[in-house]
């Protein structure tokens, strides 16, 4: 019995700390959706199989590396890309954005990232067939990150 | 406010939507110390960006801080002239910003 009391106590209790954490976080319920423990994580992840069919460009050397214009081009997966993720493995925190595609979307995102050091940076695409991607090392000479 | 939160373009081109879009926005990573009194400056980014084509979500990004000051966003969507499109995003303080502009 003590013991099932302790149980509902420690449960109240993280649900309390939990409701507390997310409020603070996210004042907004769009912000609940904000994956933290992936965008603070610091491995690269999944970055799946090479693939020609998704394209990453960016500049073989970025003088400034608070802007690196990075763009990827997954129009040549068949069927349905559900997101498209940019990673800079060189980055403490590689995941730098996940877009998640919906209806009529299409499959090309362009964006500017940091990175603190030269590295590779992955464009990863996941479809309905598996987890494509495509990588290029960037060269940095100086980081901005 | 002297900027606007969310320049955006939005062209159409064989049934293909171009977005392009500049978000206003410091993105502080939370590293960066202030020169003057040595204190680190708080982390401060957007980490929700939806775009919207005639008030239906289409793209939903998640951004981390490693996302460049006043991001730069170019997107596309299947569409025509006359769609209306609406991007939104939402940073690390609860703040949020919009812009919207009807396809060319």
């Amino acid at each position: 019995m003590k013991r099932r009391l302790f149980m509902k106590g420690t449960l109240a209790g993280g649900a309390v700390t939990i409701a507390l954490g997310a409020g603070l976080l996210a004042p907004r319920a769009a912000l609940a959706s904000w994956p933290k423990a992936a965008m603070e994580s610091s491995s690269v992840g999944d970055t799946g199989e090479a693939s020609g069919l998704v394209k990453l460009d960016g500049p073989d050397v970025a003088e400034n590396g608070a802007v690196v214009p990075i763009t990827v081009d997954a129009k040549g997966v068949d069927g349905i890309v559900e997101s498209i993720s940019i990673i800079s493995a060189s980055n403490g925190k590689p995941l730098v954005a996940k877009f998640t595609l919906g209806e009529d979307a299409v499959p090309y995102v362009s964006t500017r990232i940091k990175m603190g050091k030269t590295g590779d940076v992955y464009g990863v695409a996941h479809t309905a067939s598996g987890i494509l991607s495509d990588k290029k090392q960037v060269k940095v000479t100086a980081g901005g990150c | 406010m002297a900027k606007a939160a969310v320049k955006l373009r939005a062209k159409e081109k064989n049934g293909v939507i171009d977005i392009k879009c500049l978000l206003n926005h410091p993105m502080e990573t939370g590293l960066r110390k202030d020169k003057k009194s040595g204190n680190t400056i708080p982390a401060h980014f957007i980490q929700n960006i939806v775009a919207e084509k005639n008030g239906k979500a289409f793209l939903h990004a998640d951004v981390n801080s490693t996302v460049s000051k006043n991001p730069y966003l170019r997107i596309q969507v299947e569409g025509g002239k006359g769609d209306e499109i609406k991007v939104t995003w939402t940073d690390s303080k609860g703040k949020s910003g919009s812009g919207a502009k009807k396809s060319k």
